[in-house]
């Protein structure tokens, strides 16, 4: 019978047992052991030298100040699209519906550019900023509607939308493209610039940053120091919790939805009239998705949420960076990432729970 | 018979969580033949001790025996093959499947599966130890009482001669109470051993050969039951002196405050809840609710406060100047604003009164968090009054922004309860607000709702322990089926006569 005794068993941590630098001990250890198995791997599969790979990953985030402003503004649109998601998630609905409301909203402000050419350019900055917020507010408000009403499930139905606002775009791409049969619309207003955002600085996407960087701390704000934050929060953790307080949680489901869809909507204008100037289906490139693992691996805090943004960014960049010094295949690149994502995801098990060796207690007991 | 033969020994056990010591190397020893009530605190470890026996936790030290050969307990399975079976205070069984399919469930015997056999073998255990199952009913036909002898029955088809109950009465009314205590009397004298949990002294009284008792996660000693009284064996368990009266004074001039009136509610499920419901609740005096659990006694608490749809009736409040408010017409909120305060102890304390991962201020100021027309939440008051609680209802935690799940059942149900009351309520309506309270907690609470009946507040207590309702309460309404059975003067009423009404409408054999 005693060799059944196991050699180690997994307990979890008490949340409290845990010093935070502790915690943030194991993440850098995660992070150090990640980089040494890119590296084995590296060497593997292409002989190259993995020093030079990391280096030229660390160049391509960082290495010339456009890079950096490049690597900002990536960072700036994906947290933004990550601070729209996490009032909702917070409440535990499942909003991954990002992509489309960014996509919608994009195209409103599109929309606005190409039919509005001639209004003034400070009324036709203004209608923009309107138009795709409420776009944002309305595609994420309609799902919401849906549950609070008849309970349908949240997941499916925002992913379901993302498809409707695609082909939607993918339609006014074609009734709007310049020049005809080229199947995309082109910078739009390229001479006028109506319908541009300002820059400010003389830099392209300082604007973009600032405005996120506002969001960010009105995100903080409005989750943890308002009555509309805390609502939500109680909806999330329990809607008995919720009725027992007459919280209408229908209202507070609408009212948060409209909040994140409208954050998505500003990722959409920042997009359109601040940086791309056109709109294609592919404005969003997947971070409606990517923003999802943003927001948890920051555990919903919007200031956590700079730094996982940026640490994303910086991998996907630093792959590209790889790919194309090294002539490597791209998904070399993305091998890379995944390593490190799963290293950084991984070490969240051994903060919630140890791993005890049990058999030497037994003996010592003897 | 001479001396018992040990069936299990436990030697040295200590079992960790995190910093916690939830058992520091306790023995303990359960004999054949005999039955063993295992007395404790909330926390003093006993549920820990006895899942290490079931193979639901794994002792970090220590050695287990059973029939003197040392065995390792890894998982339910190997306690099976040990003979231990243990009855959870929550059932697990598949409601749509039959008793005899449920017993069945997950074992695995040789040869062809013969549903037939099976319930010959369920027949014949139960006309062995006197139970009446029926092994073709299915389990959402049953009563609470029947889903409990499935679980027994389930044990001892896969030949558990060790049973362990963890409050098995607590669901159970008195009448039930006494055929189990019959049944597991009958299994004691054909040799098995049983180990029960229980809060209620006088069941422990009733029913045990042998108490040992745990506090704080030790083991601090046994004694006979026999040879010794319920004082004794609470002073054990608490470490110093308590006294267990509770103290009843006369209502002071009752004025009444609650009028509820013809009150039917119907369910989701489009059964009625509560058919005809009429009674008065008075200031300055506790009226008790008791009833089978699902009687209708949530409908009737969350009625009053304004949390459930009624179909019929009437729920009034009378204000001290004789105004009246109709508390299902009018909107709750808009109520509070108007002065009446009701204040609720729901059942569920986590799942519905607090929210467990908030910590303690903020859960202080669900109630109060709408206050005042700034778009911010204000919680330098809700910390002021956060502190007040913990200091005065003596909450142990290690600080305010603790969140609540971290704190024990009692610790919870103080936060929840000092809520409530802070709030300075002319009506306090409570559900089970002792429910898996230790003695000392229980107290507390007692107490404190004593307290508010002094102040003049108009208290509901719904609650299980009809020992506690007699002693607590002015008036009791039993509540059967969603009725009213009646409506009793607790000073002059005694258990059989609650116990008749609960199970029949006025009570009359």
């Amino acid at each position: 019978m005693k060799s059944r005794r196991s050699f180690f068993h997994i307990a979890k941590r008490k949340d409290d047992e845990l010093p935070g630098w502790k915690a943030w001990g194991i993440r850098a250890i995660s992070l150090i052991l990640a980089l040494l198995v890119c590296a084995v791997v590296t060497t593997l599969l292409t002989g190259l030298n993995p020093v030079s790979v990391f280096t030229t990953m660390i160049d391509g985030a960082f290495g010339t100040s456009r890079r950096i402003w490049i690597l900002m503004q990536n960072v700036a649109i994906l947290l933004c699209i990550s601070l729209a998601v996490t009032p909702a998630f917070r409440m535990r609905f499942w909003n991954i519906g990002a992509e489309g409301q960014v996509l919608i909203s994009g195209l409103a402000a599109a929309s606005c550019m190409i039919l509005f050419p001639n209004l003034p350019n400070w009324l036709l900055i203004l209608i923009m900023c309107a138009a795709s917020v409420a776009a944002g507010a309305v595609w994420a408000m309609i799902p919401a509607f849906f549950k609070a009403k008849w309970n349908t499930n949240e997941t499916l139905f925002t992913l379901m939308m993302n498809y409707v606002a695609m082909q939607l775009v993918s339609y006014f791409v074609i009734v709007w493209e310049v020049p005809k049969g080229s199947g995309k619309i082109g910078i739009i207003n390229q001479n006028t610039e109506a319908g541009w955002l300002p820059v400010i600085g003389g830099q392209k996407y300082l604007l973009t940053i600032i405005v996120v960087l506002i969001l960010t701390a009105y995100m903080y704000v409005y989750l943890n120091y308002t009555k509309h934050g805390y609502e939500l929060t109680v909806v999330g953790e329990s809607e008995r919790t919720a009725r027992y307080l007459n919280i209408k949680t229908g209202r507070v489901i609408v009212r948060t939805l409209m909040l994140s869809g409208a954050i998505c909507g500003v990722a959409g204008l920042l997009l359109v009239g601040g940086t791309d100037h056109t709109i294609t289906s592919t404005i969003a490139d997947g971070r409606g998705f990517t923003a999802v693992m943003v927001s948890w691996l920051a555990k919903f805090n919007p200031a956590g949420m700079i730094f996982a943004s940026l640490l994303i960014v910086f991998l996907s960049r630093g792959a590209n960076e790889i790919s194309t010094i090294f002539g490597l295949n791209h998904a070399f690149g993305d091998i890379l990432t995944g390593i490190i994502l799963f290293f950084i995801i991984g070490s969240e098990f051994f903060i919630n729970y140890q791993i005890r060796l049990s058999g030497r207690t037994g003996k010592e007991e003897r | 018979m001479g001396e018992k033969t040990a069936a299990v020994e436990m030697r040295n056990i200590t079992k960790r969580f995190g910093s916690v010591v939830a058992n520091d190397s306790v023995n303990l020893l359960i004999r054949r033949g005999e039955i063993l009530a295992l007395l404790g605190e909330n926390g003093s470890g006993k549920t820990t001790l006895m899942n290490m026996l079931s193979g639901i936790y794994y002792p970090d030290a220590g050695h287990i025996f059973v029939n003197g050969k040392e065995v390792v307990i890894r998982s339910p399975k190997d306690a099976m093959a040990c003979g231990i079976g243990m009855i959870h205070q929550h059932f697990k069984l598949v409601d749509v499947l039959t008793a005899a399919e449920n017993i069945v469930l997950g074992l695995k015997e040789p040869g062809r599966f013969n549903l037939e056999a099976v319930k010959q073998k369920v027949r014949s255990i139960c006309s062995e130890y006197g139970f009446s199952v029926d092994p073709d009913q299915k389990i959402y036909d049953m009563s609470v009482s029947q889903k409990q002898t499935v679980e027994i029955v389930k044990v001892l088809y896969r030949g558990a001669d060790i049973l362990i109950l963890d409050e098995p009465t607590a669901v159970l009314t008195p009448q039930e109470t006494d055929r189990l205590f019959a049944v597991l009397r009958t299994m004691r004298d054909s040799g098995k051993a049983i180990v029960i949990i229980t809060h209620k002294m006088h069941e422990v009284e009733d029913l045990s050969d042998r108490v040992a008792v745990l506090r704080r996660g030790r083991y601090i000693g046994e004694m006979m039951t026999r040879e010794s009284s319920a004082e004794e064996m609470t002073n054990m368990m608490v470490g110093h002196q308590m006294k267990l009266d509770i103290e009843r004074p006369l209502p002071v001039d009752p004025k009444p405050r609650i009028m509820v009136e013809g009150l039917t509610v119907r369910g989701s499920d489009d059964i009625l809840k509560l058919q005809d419901v009429t009674f008065t609740a008075n200031t300055g005096e506790i009226l008790g609710i008791a009833g089978i659990s699902g009687s209708g006694q949530k409908e009737l608490l969350e009625s009053i406060a304004g949390l459930q749809p009624t179909e019929k009736g009437s729920v009034r409040y009378i204000n001290d100047d004789g105004s009246v408010v109709d508390l299902l017409k009018e909107d709750p909120i808009s109520i509070a604003e108007r002065g009446v305060t009701l204040s609720f102890v729901p059942e569920d304390r986590l799942g519905m009164g607090l929210v467990g991962n908030m910590d303690i201020t903020d859960n202080i100021m669900l109630r109060t968090y709408r206050r005042g027309s700034m778009p911010f939440l204000d919680r330098r008051f809700p910390k002021n009054r956060a502190s007040d609680v913990v200091k005065k209802l003596d909450v142990n935690t290690p600080g305010l922004s603790t969140p609540v799940r971290r704190l024990s059942g009692g610790n919870v149900q103080k936060v929840l309860v000092g809520r409530e009351i802070a709030s300075a309520p002319t009506v306090l309506l409570t559900a089970y607000a002792v429910r898996g309270l230790d003695i000392g907690a229980s107290y507390t609470i007692y107490d404190m709702i004593n307290k508010q009946k002094q102040a003049g507040v108009a208290v509901i207590y719904v609650g299980e322990d009809l020992d506690v309702l007699l002693e607590l309460c002015d008036r009791i309404l039993v509540l059967c089926g969603g009725k009213v059975s009646g409506i009793l003067d607790a000073r002059s009423t005694n258990k059989q006569e609650v116990g008749l009404m609960m199970t029949k409408l006025g009570g009359v054999k």
